[in-house]
């Protein structure tokens, strides 16, 4: 994997602009409703909002008392309410019920609705139909991009996982094309757009569409980033499913970021107080432990406070003078490396002691047969005993889809068996679960559909690959297969390796899951940006069930649709070739926004990061919402009304 | 398959996944203690009074001055306004300074102060002049009357692009069927589900449902729209009729189920779950709702009674160990666990008894067994696990038999602190070799350990084990016999 001449990694554009935007959108929108007035929040915007504001900021502009939306609301004398909400059907009930009970009791107020990012029709046809419409004033925050890190946007949008992918519903298409319109409009235009999925090509397409409508400004502008890659989330699940064992990974699997932050409980503070830290490029032991492999995070650790140690015993050795300019210096950076080091050291042994008690060894064990695909029945009776001890629901349900997206499908006897365990182990209503994840393509029963594969193979060998295309779309919408094996095998995925993977220096992107596999995710982009197309990907792209596309010079091109590779090439406008690339004012060109229609995860981003760093690429991370395997289980579950 | 046997071998001995190891718990956490005793003990050169650059937080943790603090501040004394605590924070001259010491601590936030500080403030104007970006959010300042358009006389396409910017269109004027269906195509080619939906709101009031199901079933991506919409909204009424339209049987029987979680009350939920029994479920899942309903049912009993016994203090089991839940709408594995908890011992007749569930729900031996060893160890019964694993053969021979590994039933006695006399029993009976001492050395069975080196002919090892028995004690004795032999 080594690359002749190593390019320097481009910086990341400055991305504090946006969060300026939204605190002075948001002020805007208050003021819209002068005097004072007392602020309900939904409960996902708190964490956001506290990136961008605070409550000072709130109260100067007038903003009294602050409640969560769905408590019961107090008994408040503010005359003017104003609701910062999320579009749902179920808020615009609440905030109905509210607003009808002043009615019945004869109070009057004022109200407002402030959406974000977006308003839905339906919310007010709720609104109108509770019979409220004409009580309130709505207005939207377009607050669609939180920058979580120095290269990592957020549009904080866990739910469109679900929406898209589960329900079918393209509600959130539109707050994407925004997205995408505000970072062109700030940091492009972006030279060469890259996709693959549905929804990737959907939001590429309306974007566009919103692009030519507005005056085109920033034409002449110098771009910061140069080239976009959409990807839905379900081009692959593989790498979402997989245990993380990159530090943040483990750390977001184990504690749980939010929003970019964790909160660490006692157990790491080794206190009783549970401490809330904001994890990113700015932390300055965390950013270097970020990326790594949890085995060489230790040393690391322990090297540091050797060193830090070292500092601080010069102290014994100092005159006074020297004491005071170590104490007017050095010693609060000391101090701050301090309280880092023992929250790091703190969370590591919390995960080890976790990680130790569930197995966790046996587990990626299995895992990683699973994708090497052989043992599949040890692997199988794994998962069964996981289900019988009880061991936790999500890993369980994690585990299946695993083995299920790996082998095409769970043959109908251990289908049957593995849901009946599961059913008796966790609850029957469940069997809701099961169906959700059915229909989603997670987690299959082998049918008709797999003995078709013997004949599609069969069928494909003699006719040209796009008339085996269509065949394939055929059998694939009797059953959608995930291809695993076959891509995987395209591609390289599992890595050869004779004697052992040095995690401590990694020689490919496999790392991020201890040399086993190769996230499918990045190894697309990898290859796509190779290439600088899809050309030579016929094959992966058909198993991936097509939907790529590849526009250069995105201002005035429209979509390549449709057929394997095609995709308009570098005519239209000054394609960024290979010489234009490497003349250093087209540094932009390296900056590369990988954009997540569904989420990604910290270990694809790690992955990504270290791709970046051997070729000479800046990727920009823009994701629905930052996820793992178990935010992609929980949203498959049912929850009461 | 003993080329995959071989293949396999070949994985595990290679020493790809040795190099880090989750259970190699004595290497990496001592390396951590070490470091962290490194970092403790400079503790006291570090807490010291010198805090004033850091920003206080409060008892949970979250700064304080974030919105997430002030909600639960509100939620906590929804009397005191912001305006009251302010008065109190004012009285020092910096804003926070005036906190109570002992609810703050520091947080790591604190250290990047300068980015939560209040930014001097640019104007929007301002902010974007130096990218050279005029329009953004340039609707927000325009009289809303401008958003109205009820005259025009805008295209399907052209409507469709208007409501996509999020204003509003009067959709009176699609009133033929053709007009409308054309509407509702572009907003599907448009993308923009919020489009979609509200279209679809317009159709669904101003056509008879029928017509509006059978021109959906050739349109997907409406479709998704419209039963997801009447999902959120909770028109479940429609959306059985729709499911029933499109012959979706599955869907409409899981979708009735469904509505069982929000029946709190539990002889409620057992007589929908009986009604639940009838829908048209394949036959698999059927049977899972016929033991949903069964083991409801059960527990309804169950739970009856226990509460009973409990309040009347009579039965010792109770009495020392008090429940700590409700077995009401607990799954069946549960259920089980605290019948051979509560009631090991009680005739296959009764409903809480441990045999009859198996036999009721036809729980496989291996979960049977896995549950009652992790109930009979918790309540260190040493005699009833044993019992578990005895099998007697037609000659009358005793032999220790069971369906899971026994190195499973090692860690599950483990766990529950069993004496090694009772861990070294099974840890004998683990089959593989290398598993078994590797249990056995984990656990200071050494009896375990001395004879299966023994058996191994393995006097290095042995003699090696010789500085990990006491000194003097029979473990040592027998190894020198052996070694002398």
């Amino acid at each position: 994997m080594a690359f002749a001449g190593r390019r320097d990694v481009p910086e990341a554009p400055d991305f504090g602009i946006l969060k300026r935007l939204a605190r002075d959108q948001l002020i805007y929108l208050l003021e819209q409703l002068p005097g004072k007035k007392d602020l309900f929040i939904e409960a996902d915007l708190m964490s956001p909002l506290d990136r961008i504001a605070n409550v000072s900021i709130l109260k100067q502009h007038e903003v009294d008392k602050l409640y969560k939306v769905e408590s019961r609301p107090a008994l408040s004398a503010s005359d003017q309410f104003c609701f910062l909400v999320r579009p749902r059907i179920k808020t615009m009930r609440y905030i109905a019920d509210i607003i009808n009970a002043d009615k019945m009791s004869g109070r009057s107020r004022k109200y407002k609705i402030i959406f974000s990012p977006q308003k839905f029709y339906a919310c007010e046809m709720v609104l109108e139909e509770e019979g409220v419409f004409g009580d309130v004033t709505c207005d939207e925050w377009s607050f669609y991009l939180l920058p979580l890190d120095e290269d990592i946007i957020s549009m904080e949008l866990p739910e469109f996982f679900r929406d898209y992918f589960l329900e079918g519903d393209h509600r959130w298409i539109n707050s994407v094309a925004r997205a995408l319109q505000l970072l062109n409009s700030l940091y492009g235009p972006f030279g060469k757009a890259y996709g693959i999925g549905r929804c990737a090509k959907m939001s590429y397409e309306l974007w566009r569409e919103l692009e030519e409508e507005s005056e085109g400004d920033g034409q002449g502008r110098k771009p910061e980033i140069g080239n976009i890659f959409l990807m839905d989330r379900d081009t692959d699940y593989v790498t979402a499913l997989c245990s993380q064992v990159v530090y943040e990974g483990l750390v977001d699997d184990t504690f749980r970021i939010k929003c970019g932050s964790v909160d660490f409980g006692p157990d790491v503070t080794s206190s009783d107080k549970s401490i809330k830290v904001l994890l990113n490029a700015q932390d300055k032991v965390f950013s270097q432990i970020r990326n790594e492999h949890f085995s060489s995070v230790f040393g690391f650790l322990s090297q540091k406070s050797r060193n830090l140690q070292a500092q601080y015993d010069r102290r014994r050795s100092m005159d006074i003078k020297q004491m005071k300019n170590f104490v007017s210096q050095e010693l609060k950076g000391l101090k701050q490396e301090h309280r880092l080091l023992s929250l790091h050291i703190g969370a590591c042994e919390s995960i080890m002691k976790k990680k130790t008690k569930q197995d966790f060894q046996e587990m990626i064990k299995a895992e990683h047969s699973l994708l090497e695909g052989f043992d599949i029945r040890e692997s199988t009776s794994f998962i069964e005993e996981h289900i019988d001890r009880q061991v936790s629901p999500i890993e369980s349900l994690r585990l299946m889809c695993l083995l299920s997206i790996t082998e095409n499908g769970l043959i109908p006897k251990d289908y049957r068996s593995l849901k009946t365990q599961y059913l008796q182990s966790y609850g029957p209503e469940h069997l809701l679960t099961f169906h959700n994840l059915k229909r989603i393509g997670l987690l299959t029963e082998q049918s008709a559909g797999e003995t078709l594969t013997a004949v599609e193979s069969k069928v494909s060998k003699l006719v040209t690959d796009r008339a085996a295309g269509k065949i394939t779309d055929a059998f694939n919408s009797l059953a959608r297969k995930s291809n695993f094996r076959a891509i995987s095998k395209k591609l390289g995925l599992i890595p050869r390796v004779d004697g052992e993977y040095d995690l401590k220096m990694p020689r490919d992107m496999a790392y991020v899951f201890s040399g086993a596999y190769v996230p499918l995710s990045c190894k697309i982009i990898e290859q796509v940006l190779e290439r600088r197309g899809w050309l030579g990907l016929e094959e992966v792209v058909r198993l991936l069930n097509g939907n790529e596309f590849l526009v250069s010079g995105s201002a005035s091109a429209g979509l390549g649709v449709g057929v394997p590779g095609a995709g308009v090439s570098h005519s239209a406008l000054p394609a960024p070739d290979s010489a234009a690339e490497d003349n250093p004012a087209w540094e932009s060109q390296r900056v590369v926004l990988a954009v997540f229609l569904g989420g990604c995860s910290f270990s694809e981003i790690a992955a990504l990061r270290f791709l970046g760093k051997e070729r000479g690429f800046k990727f920009i991370f823009l994701t629905t919402a930052i996820t793992n395997s178990a935010r992609l289980m929980e949203a498959m579950t049912e929850a009461k009304a | 398959m003993s080329r995959a046997r071989a293949d396999e071998e070949e994985y595990w001995h290679s020493s790809k996944f040795r190099a880090f190891t989750f259970d190699d718990e004595d290497d990496e956490l001592s390396q951590l203690k070490e470091s962290k005793r490194a970092v403790n003990s400079l503790r006291d050169i570090v807490d010291d009074d010198d805090d004033d650059d850091l920003e206080r937080v409060s008892w949970s943790g979250e700064p304080v001055g974030s919105i997430s603090w002030s909600i639960k501040e509100t939620a906590s004394s929804s009397t005191s306004s912001l305006e009251g605590r302010d008065s109190s924070l004012q009285k020092g001259s910096s804003s926070y300074a005036a906190f109570p010491k002992q609810v703050s601590s520091y947080s790591l936030s604190s250290l990047f102060k300068g980015r939560n500080k209040l930014p001097s403030f640019q104007s929007l104007s301002d902010a974007l002049s130096d990218t050279g970006v005029k329009n953004y959010a340039p609707e927000l300042r325009r009289p809303k009357t401008e958003y109205k358009d009820y005259s025009s006389d805008w295209s399907p396409k052209d409507t469709v692009r208007r409501m996509q910017r999020g204003k509003v269109c009067s959709l009176e004027r699609f009133r033929s069927l053709q007009d409308k269906l054309v509407l509702l195509d572009e907003a599907v080619a448009g993308h923009d589900g919020n489009v979609i939906t509200a279209v679809l709101i317009f159709l669904k009031r101003t056509l008879r449902r029928e017509i509006l199901f059978r021109e959906l079933e050739v349109r997907q991506v409406a479709l998704c729209h419209l039963i997801h919409f009447l999902k959120e909204t909770g028109e479940q009424k429609l959306l059985l009729d729709l499911l029933r339209f499109l012959d979706r049987t599955e869907e409409v029987a899981l979708s009735q189920y469904r509505e069982h979680l929000n029946i709190q009350d539990v002889e409620k939920r057992r007589e929908f779950l009986k009604v639940c029994i009838g829908l048209p479920f394949s036959a698999e899942d059927t049977s899972h709702i016929q033991d949903h309903y069964t083991l409801l049912e059960r527990q309804i009993i169950i739970e009856a009674n226990d509460r009973h016994l409990e309040t009347a203090g009579q039965s010792e089991i109770f009495r020392k160990y008090p429940r700590k839940a409700s077995i009401l709408n607990m799954p069946l594995v549960t259920t089980l666990f605290y019948s051979c908890f509560y009631h090991y011992t009680e005739a296959e007749g009764t409903f809480s008894s441990p045999t009859n569930l198996k036999k009721t729900f036809k729980i496989p031996d291996k979960q049977y067994v896995l549950t009652a060893l992790a109930a009979r160890a918790k309540l260190r019964a040493w005699d009833d696990v044993d019992a578990l694993f005895t099998t007697k053969n037609w000659l009358g021979y005793t032999k220790k038999k069971a369906p899971i590994g026994f190195h499973r039933v090692v860690e599950i006695l483990q766990r529950n602190n069993a004496p090694v006399q009772v861990l070294q029993e099974y840890v004998r009976l683990v089959e593989d070799v290398e598993t078994r001492l590797n249990l056995a050395t984990k656990y200071k069975c050494h009896d375990v350990v001395i004879e299966t080196y023994r058996d191994l002919k393995d006097r290095i090892q042995l003699t090696a084990y010789k500085c990990k028995v006491e000194r003097g004690s029979a473990e040592e004795e027998k190894i020198n016999s052996i070694l002398s032999n």
